[in-house]
């Protein structure tokens, strides 16, 4: 009796978490899946219209604004930080003085909140206080930044700050797999005569394929989901210039009353999100087991 | 081989040092300007901000602003100031840590020392809702948090916290456990310790470094959240980053650039001396969350 019970008390332990994950994370899932497929406006309704809300997402400017925009911000943002991570990480692997704080200060961004780094750069940034301002100060008269309230350009301003916050993160990373290369496999391609530069190019890099891959997953999932950075630093304008999938499926769900629009639009993340991530941890569990 | 193995191998002249070096310290720069930025227009007058260089140490300084941003200056209707919302934040960031890290370490546990069929499944499911985008659950749990009467709460907002949490403080301990000697447990229970004897007296006691992990990435990522925040939160229970945001993007009166500083700087503060004393650790969080398996 004794022994039965105690073959439950892990289950039952267990049973509270996995409940709730399965109501909060699948069930909600199913149930923003079924609103897309509703005509529900201001509240959730259960009148049954198809795919209607996906064919009118699409048309709508608004959303395609922001996938352009998810697009322009997604690309720069993970190739920017990628490099920029990759090239602090070897810069910061040749026996540096100092490395600890130095890695501290490349890092301590992603600490604190998008809202903070969104007011710090929104100020930074503003041509009337900011970074244009303080270049006329220093005698500079023609200089001009005002990206942040240009239309064509204020989507940049949002990969400034968001390569600020995360690029010390892929640094990290890829310090971490820098130190995980075998010396001996230098030391051969050095006794071969091979230059610094040559063995990075041709043996470091190569062998950081995973490192490449992790980073891609974390800083695509990161750019899908962004929406305390933009709504922090331009509230999706000037116009609708920074609006983004995030910003869209808010505002369209609480403020302008077509959940059901808002509802599909979240679909659309998830799928996005999902379709990187599942292939991803599949793999990466995989290779855990094997490795086991 | 007697000789030990360095860091890098590979040797640089002297001129490419230099050149490191420069590059190194022009990052450090980068990284430190915003911080920089707001920390010294946070001491200044709002006239000394419009009139000059936003890069330049305050000419006198003043702390009125930081007052301001604490306890006087109006965030929506009233002018309290941001304590109230300080509070809030904590009041939320408190019980949902603790909570969430205390059942992912019994989830760890029993998924790792307690594997049944399925455990497997399980762990997946779990794993894959760290990644899922909010935005798909704002709308059914808006609803239920007003079912439960949790609408606009402070414990609404520990409830959601704590249950989106789950998936990766389950992650952090499965990991850690996972390579705990099996054989410890099984010898306690051969000895007749229960399933819980064996948590408490055995892997609780030499859980310490994953314990801080965990609660550092969670305080973290709590602290900072505001998606969830703008969401659920009501008049009395808005966290900061919400007040600061409103604070910064309210469009009435004059923009008070020097209290908005302040007011950021409030509200990274607690992060960022947790990151400063225990940084270690949260470096181990963020990349065990990038590197899963």
């Amino acid at each position: 009796m004794r022994d039965r019970l105690q073959e439950w008390v892990p289950r039952i332990v267990l049973a509270p978490s996995f409940v709730a994950v399965l109501i909060v994370v699948y069930g909600f899932i199913l149930y923003t899946g079924w609103l897309s497929m509703t005509d529900s406006r201001m509240l959730p309704n259960n009148e049954f219209i198809g795919l209607e809300n996906y064919s009118k997402l699409f048309a709508l400017k608004h959303w395609n604004i922001a996938l352009t925009n998810l697009a322009i911000f997604g690309i720069l943002y993970i190739v920017i930080s990628s490099v920029l991570g990759l090239f602090l990480a070897i810069l910061l692997d040749q026996q540096i003085r100092a490395e600890g704080f130095i890695r501290t200060v490349y890092l301590y961004p992603m600490a604190i909140s998008f809202i903070v780094t969104g007011v710090a750069w929104k100020w930074f940034l503003d041509p009337g206080i900011g970074l244009e301002n303080t270049m006329h100060q220093w005698g500079w008269e023609s200089f001009e930044f005002n990206w942040i309230k240009d239309r064509n350009y204020a989507i940049y301003t949002i990969v400034i700050a968001a390569i600020w916050q995360s690029s010390g993160y892929v640094m990290a990373m890829f310090l971490a797999g820098l130190r995980g290369v075998d010396n001996e496999i230098i030391k051969a391609a050095q006794v071969d005569g091979a230059s610094g530069f040559l063995i990075y190019r041709k043996i470091i890099i190569p062998l950081m394929r995973p490192v490449f891959l992790s980073a891609f997953v974390v800083l695509t999932h990161l750019a899908i989901k962004s929406y305390d950075l933009v709504v922090a630093m331009t509230g999706g304008g000037p116009g609708r210039a920074t609006e983004m999938p995030a910003t869209f499926m808010y505002s369209y769900t609480f403020t302008r009353n077509q959940m059901g629009v808002g509802a599909s639009s979240a679909i659309i993340m998830l799928i996005m999100i999902f379709s990187i991530i599942i292939p991803y941890l599949y793999s990466e569990i995989r290779a855990g087991g094997d490795k086991r | 081989m007697s000789i030990p193995s360095q860091d890098n191998a590979i040797q640089s002249g002297r001129l490419m040092r230099v050149a490191i070096y420069v590059l190194l310290i022009f990052f450090v720069i980068y990284y430190l300007l915003p911080l920089w930025v707001m920390v010294s227009n946070s001491l200044k007058t709002l006239d000394e901000i419009r009139g000059g260089d936003m890069l330049a140490p305050p000419k006198d300084i003043t702390f009125e602003p930081w007052r301001q941003a604490w306890s006087q200056t109006q965030i929506g209707v009233e002018a309290t100031g941001l304590k109230p919302y300080f509070l809030n934040s904590i009041i939320m960031v408190v019980p949902a840590v603790t909570l969430s890290t205390f059942l992912g370490a019994l989830n760890g546990y029993v998924l790792t020392k307690w594997a049944f069929r399925g455990s497997n499944l399980v762990f997946g499911l779990m794993l894959l809702a760290c990644f899922i985008p909010f935005q798909i659950v704002l709308i059914p749990m808006a609803r239920i948090l007003g079912m439960l009467g949790l609408a606009g709460t402070l414990g609404g907002l520990i409830l959601v916290h704590t249950v989106y949490g789950l998936g990766f403080t389950t992650l952090f301990f499965r990991n850690y456990y996972a390579a705990f000697p099996t054989e410890l447990v099984r010898a306690a229970q051969i000895d007749g310790a229960s399933f819980f004897q064996v948590f408490w007296r055995i892997l609780v006691p030499s859980s310490g470094p994953i314990f801080v992990v965990t609660i550092i990435w969670q305080f973290t990522n709590v602290w900072n959240d505001f998606l969830f925040g703008a969401s659920f939160s009501g008049y009395e229970s808005t966290p900061i980053t919400v007040a600061l945001n409103n604070l910064v993007n309210s469009s009435t009166g004059v923009k008070e650039y020097n209290v908005h500083f302040a007011g950021a700087i409030l509200a990274a503060l607690p992060t960022l001396i947790v990151y400063i004393v225990s940084g270690r650790y949260f470096v181990r969080g963020l990349m065990a969350g990038a590197v899963k398996g």
